[in-house]
């Protein structure tokens, strides 16, 4: 079951297509990595899930239903370029932001109480934001995206600027969100973010979906046979009519395993050859250079 | 609570409690209160130190002359004008007056001459003139044994009082055509104050916004529609605010503002422009006849057509220019480009009010003006206080609303659009296209 339902959307302005096509399905209860380069539509289509624009065509479902007037109230947004009202007190304006999430006054002020305890800044209330750092804003900013407990968080680069303990209460509060069966949209750069916290991905290109899936079996679908293997000695001379080498230096090698073969046979090779191996793993590809190989290969147009 | 009341109430409360508001607010009476203290300080401020003069009578015509408004005389007839100027040297007087004789009673102009190396203020100059000019005027009358209550006679106050032929509609008086000028005159006055001070309001408001970054959130949670006309009203239960706090601080001042300067109201007119007495009792009349004239005024009717072009005056305008804070980036100097075809109209609409509207109500410019909507909430009600045809004040009033329905809904299409754009500079080509996205 998909929390929400990306269903052949479109969305042009002008000539330009934002959003070309685009199909994909975020499981309920997942943290799901909305990645892509700058301009690939990312925001276009964050913009249509969180109502703020329609698409020309297609549809969008959240959990089950089309997006309708009280979807908003169900999702939480922040986007990456953040801002509050400045002159605003903390607690009115957090107060504020929940009512118009849908929420009672009693129910905002509950929420609001339980928020403010947790992150130890209930003596902040009655501060006005313009007097609080960017990164002390950006707490108030998270709280205003929680605080009407949405069925599904889309954070858009939450992290950035950020310092590492806050960046740390955030991902530990993201986590424990998801934990309650929050589902989440992530939508990043930052690929070893993405590697961390996502179970799943999609990846945007020129508005077109260009990969999409578990993060695990991308990888292995993207993994290139390559194993690493730390030694000692010199490597036999025979080594490169059995096995393709990828790249050497002082003990260390890297080697393509050729498809009709596996990792055991080129244990095997160094096991018969008596040369010691201290370490032996295989490479995966990161995140990082899917994402480029993925990207140079579906751009260029 | 709807969220469209929640905007309201949040774009209400911001405002009405900031510094600024509060001081602004109860400051510009109390900067009225002092103003016209000084006014009325100034107005009764005499010259500074009295001026003497002696005056030396060669005509025989002046005699003597009461002290008044700082100028001492001393009539002399047997001094020569060497004596009289070192007398002036000594510091006996400040300067000698020299009276010519005049040649023939036929004379029409006559040069007096001043010896003194002190200046001569020019209020003073003119009290001296105009007392000189009296008595040669006596003189000239005894000479040629005219009948001073005759001559009085020959001065006759005219005026006009206007009379219906076909005996519709109240009898005008004199007065009528005054009043129906100041009552659309600060009526007008109001009208393009309000729209011009509290339209650019939300403008900047709207931008604010946009910089800052916080309407991507609020739209994630209204619609841009809401939002855009929460901002609108909001805004304009401000202005009403403060015009209701402006008028009743103002009446108290008003009532206050004798107690201080300890003058009686009646006595100010007179005081302020500068004319001599004025017979108390014909103020009283003229204070009864404008005050008749104010109450035959078909007040209901004024402010109930006040209320209506207010509102649609300040749709129409807010909502343009909210759409065009939208299409705004944070750079106003850029946006000027944008905002001046909206304050042209409004400016253009109080010019036609205060040259033409002035001249003659009822030309054709000021009809087309007065129901065209863009200029109507100006012009219109300052042509209520003239009593056009009803059918022009009812076509008037049906465009005017439907004009601002008109206005909110093309607002609404441009601001949707333009509030989520950045980085990019608009032209009106491009706002046109907005209008047409799905």
């Amino acid at each position: 079951m998909s929390i929400l339902s990306i269903q052949n959307v479109v969305k042009s302005y002008d000539q330009y297509t934002a959003v070309d096509h685009v199909s994909f399905d975020v499981p309920k209860g997942s943290v799901f990595g909305l990645l892509g380069p700058n301009g690939a539509g990312k925001t276009s289509l964050i913009r249509m899930i969180t109502t703020i624009t329609g698409p020309d065509e297609g549809q969008i479902l959240l959990n089950g239903t089309r997006l309708n007037d009280k979807s908003p109230e169900q999702i939480g947004y922040m986007p990456e370029e953040r801002g509050l009202y400045k002159k605003m007190k903390v607690g009115e304006h957090l107060l504020y932001l929940a009512r118009l999430k849908g929420l009672s006054e009693a129910q905002a002020k509950k929420e609001i109480d339980h928020w403010l305890e947790k992150f130890e800044i209930k003596s902040w209330w009655n501060k006005k934001i313009e007097e609080l750092s960017k990164g002390m804003q950006q707490k108030i900013q998270f709280i205003a995206t929680v605080v009407h407990k949405p069925m599904l968080l889309i954070l858009d680069e939450p992290f950035t600027g950020l310092d590492p303990i806050n960046t740390a209460l955030i991902k530990d509060e993201i986590a424990n969100l998801n934990a309650q069966g929050i589902s989440i949209i992530f939508s990043t750069h930052r690929m070893e973010q993405v590697e961390e916290m996502c179970d799943h991905i999609v990846l945007i290109n020129h508005g077109k979906n260009v990969l999409v899936g578990e993060v695990n079996s991308i990888k292995n679908e993207y993994k290139q046979n390559l194993f690493e293997v730390n030694h000692e000695g010199d490597l036999p001379e025979d080594f490169k009519s059995h096995f393709e080498l990828v790249g050497q230096n002082k003990d260390a090698v890297t080697v393509r395993v050729a498809e009709n073969s596996d990792s055991n046979d080129l244990l095997r090779y160094f096991l018969e050859k008596k040369i010691r191996i201290h370490s032996f793993k295989e490479i995966l590809p990161t995140f990082n250079e899917i994402f480029i190989r993925r990207v140079e290969e579906t751009g260029g147009k | 609570m709807s969220k469209l009341k929640l905007i309201v109430w949040r774009e209400y409360i911001t405002r009405v409690r900031k510094r600024s508001f509060i001081i602004g607010t109860l400051l510009a009476p109390l900067g009225m209160l002092i103003y016209m203290l000084v006014i009325v300080g100034l107005s009764k401020y005499e010259g500074g130190s009295s001026t003497s003069v002696v005056v030396m009578d060669e005509a025989g015509i002046v005699k003597q002359l009461p002290d008044d408004s700082g100028v001492r005389y001393t009539i002399t007839r047997d001094k020569t004008l060497d004596q009289l100027k070192t007398a002036v040297s000594e510091g006996s007087y400040d300067g000698v007056l020299r009276v010519p004789a005049l040649k023939s009673l036929q004379q029409e102009d006559i040069t007096l001459y001043y010896y003194s190396d002190k200046k001569l203020a020019p209020e003073k100059r003119n009290d001296i003139e105009n007392r000189i000019a009296g008595k040669i005027r006596d003189f000239k009358i005894d000479s040629l044994r005219l009948d001073r209550s005759k001559m009085d006679m020959l001065a006759t106050d005219v005026s006009i009082d206007p009379e219906k032929i076909t005996g519709e509609g109240e009898d005008e008086s004199k007065y009528t055509a005054g009043i129906g000028l100041a009552i659309g005159g600060i009526m007008a006055f109001i009208m393009f104050f309000m729209v011009l001070m509290y339209g650019q309001m939300v403008m900047r408001s709207v931008m604010e916004e946009k910089t800052n970054r916080i309407v991507e959130v609020m739209m994630s949670s209204v619609k841009p529609f809401d939002l855009m006309l929460g901002k609108i009203l909001g805004a304009g239960a401000v202005g009403l605010t403060q015009v209701v706090i402006w008028v009743v601080l103002s009446g108290a001042v008003w009532m206050l503002l004798p107690l201080l300067v300890n003058i009686d109201p009646s006595q100010m007119q007179p005081v302020m422009s500068g004319t001599p007495q004025v017979d108390p009792d014909m103020v009283q009349a003229e204070g009864f006849h404008i005050l008749a004239e104010i109450s035959k005024q078909n007040w209901p009717m004024i402010i109930f057509a006040f209320i209506i072009f207010f509102l649609g005056g300040y749709f129409i305008y807010a909502s343009l220019f909210a759409a065009i804070g939208s299409a705004m980036g944070d750079d106003l100097g850029e946006g000027q480009a944008l905002t001046l075809p909206i304050t042209i109209p409004i400016i253009l609409a109080f010019y036609i009010t205060a040259f033409v509207g002035v001249r003659n109500p009822d030309s054709g410019l000021m009809v087309f003006a007065s129901i065209f909507p863009l200029f109507s909430p100006i012009v219109m009600p300052f042509r209520m206080a003239f009593s056009p045809p009803w059918w022009q004040i009812a076509l008037s009033l049906v465009l005017v609303v439907a004009a601002a329905f008109f206005f909110v809904w093309l607002a609404g299409r441009i601001y949707r659009v333009g509030i989520l754009l950045y980085g990019k500079k608009v032209t009106f080509k491009e706002i046109g296209k907005w209008l047409f996205y799905k």
